[in-house]
């Protein structure tokens, strides 16, 4: 009895030293971001004031504020979602529900995998040639919601794939059995239960959109561009590049202003993903399973 | 009495991929029975049940040749959703989707177009009085239906396939996973549906067969080895392979 005792003793000390190892590598992966988070909401918090979000840059941007830039990021948002959302979902529906299982599916779903690593600034460059030069839309708010758009696609397209997927089979096959169709089952059976999986993947790709610079740097981003803009032909200043005007462009910037609009713009990202979560649990709740 | 033939399937032959899972089965289904098919696992008493709506379809790798009349016409004439709304189905563990009572019974009428409210509250009320469900849910139509217990989702599920008034309604193991009190319920209704429905009951449950249907027939491996009067076929069967199973000497 003793002898076992000493076994199960050992047992548990052994699962002890394994949970915290795994809690420390954690730890160690969560600290970076929260002492990024803490670093700059230290150094930049005191400068975001009312006037900050709501003012035109001045003073070769070292005065005044940002709201030409949070206006124009969220322009963009909106843009990419307009085209990469109906895109991505259809062609996920479509992979997923209608496709032959053959070759050519198996290459384009591979495709889109690979495609979600392509570099940012690749899809700048072929935004830049595609919309900006060859359809001449200019470097305008079109060209660089279809280059974001683009570059999204792929995330929107697996995070879609994967929600439909993970429906039990048993939800399809009911509906296909009470007589309705494919579209039907697709429609009432099928996405309803994958919204949850599709917004957190779909808010996921907008987040890096929001923050990319690469993608608009030659395709819609303005230097400094103090007006909004009047139409998807105009050019619009954009946080992650203006940040990045201030950062290296600017001498003698004061660094607060920089880590403000850090923050400004991980704020914008928050708050999607906090709209998302609220839709997800809503969701949730209406269907479980 | 001359019975009408409402299924009859012709030199049928049903295969997933390279293995064959139907032979050749040649046979009637009478209107207003209840067909009991017994047999041990993987003799294709399923495989018949889901070849009548054309579900096994949805496995890629199915393939089917011979003829399956139903009503008159071959079934290939049919168009899918035409088909399963004639020829129901109750699964073998009870499928409800995650939504309210009210709701699952609401899809099939929604699907095929009904959707003013008070026509779907008179289908619902109906389909749950037939199915024995409308007493214990009645008070509590909005909540999920996953809240019910096994024995009431399964007749949940057979109130939702009458809500889309099939001819014929297809019964895959209804009860195996079911407590005995659940299951007489769900036999009481099928004894019941027999007056306006004809009804097909796959089981494992030889005892189950004895007791609700008329006509039963013995599947092995694929073939149908012999189909008749419940009562004959339990006990004076022809084939020696049917009396070996039914008292259990196999399977």
């Amino acid at each position: 009895m003793l002898a076992k005792g000493e076994k199960m003793n050992t047992a548990r000390i052994r699962e002890k030293v394994a949970f915290t190892v795994l809690g420390l590598i954690t730890l160690l992966v969560v600290l970076p971001i929260v002492l990024t988070i803490v670093y700059m909401i230290k150094n930049g918090a005191g400068a975001v004031t009312w006037e900050f979000l709501t003012q035109s840059p001045r003073n070769g941007m070292k005065e005044g504020g940002i709201f030409p830039a949070i206006v124009g990021t969220i322009i963009l948002i909106i843009g990419t979602m307009l085209f990469s959302l109906p895109l991505g979902i259809l062609s996920a529906i479509y992979l997923v529900e209608y496709a032959k299982d053959n070759l050519f599916t198996r290459l384009i779903k591979l495709s889109v995998v690979n495609l979600s690593g392509i570099p940012s600034i690749v899809y700048g460059l072929f935004g830049f040639t595609l919309f900006v030069m060859v359809l001449k839309f200019g470097t305008s708010i079109l060209a660089g919601s279809l280059t974001l758009a683009i570059m999204s696609l792929p995330v929107v397209i697996t995070a879609t794939k994967e929600a439909l997927e993970s429906v039990p089979a048993s939800f399809r096959e009911i509906s296909l059995s009470l007589g309705a169709t494919k579209w039907q089952t697709i429609r009432y059976c099928v996405l309803p239960y994958s919204i949850p999986g599709i917004l957190t993947g779909t808010v996921l790709s907008l987040s890096r959109a929001a923050g990319e610079t690469a993608p608009i740097l030659f395709t819609v981003a303005a230097f400094y561009l103090p007006r909004l803009p009047r139409s998807v032909f105009d050019q619009v200043m954009a946080l992650p590049y203006h940040l990045y005007v201030i950062s290296t462009q600017v001498p003698n910037m004061p660094a607060k202003l920089s880590f403000a609009t850090g923050l400004v713009l991980i704020g914008l990202v928050f708050l999607m993903n906090l709209v998302s979560i609220i839709l997800r649990a809503h969701y949730r709740k209406k269907r479980q399973w | 009495m001359v019975a009408e033939v409402v299924i009859k399937t012709v030199s049928l032959k049903c295969s997933f991929a390279e293995t064959t899972a139907i032979k050749n089965l040649n046979m009637e289904v009478y209107s207003n029975e209840i067909l009991g098919i017994i047999g041990p696992a993987n003799s294709g008493k399923t495989t018949f049940l889901r070849a009548l709506n054309r579900l096994n379809y949805l496995n890629v790798s199915y393939s089917q040749t011979g003829e399956i009349i139903f009503e008159g016409r071959d079934i290939k004439q049919i168009n899918d959703s035409t088909l399963r709304k004639k020829i129901g189905i109750i699964f073998a563990l009870p499928q409800v989707l995650p939504i309210s009572i009210f709701d699952n019974i609401a899809y099939g009428p929604k699907v095929h177009g009904i959707t003013k409210k008070s026509v779907v509250k008179g289908i619902v009320e109906n389909a749950l009085q037939k199915a024995y469900l409308w007493d214990e849910v009645k008070d509590r139509l909005s909540t999920s239906a996953t809240r019910l217990s096994g024995g009431q989702q399964q007749r949940l599920c057979i109130a939702r396939t009458l809500a889309v008034e099939p001819d014929v309604i297809l019964y895959d193991e209804p009860c195996s996973g079911l407590d005995p009190i659940s299951t007489a319920k769900v036999e009481d209704a099928m004894r019941e549906l027999k007056k306006n429905y004809t009804q097909i009951l796959v089981t494992n449950n030889t005892k189950q067969a004895a007791r609700v249907t008329e006509r039963c027939g013995f599947f092995l491996m694929g073939e149908l080895v012999e189909i008749d009067e419940t009562k004959k076929l339990f006990t004076n069967p022809e084939d020696k392979r049917t009396d070996d199973y039914i008292t259990g000497r196999f399977g």
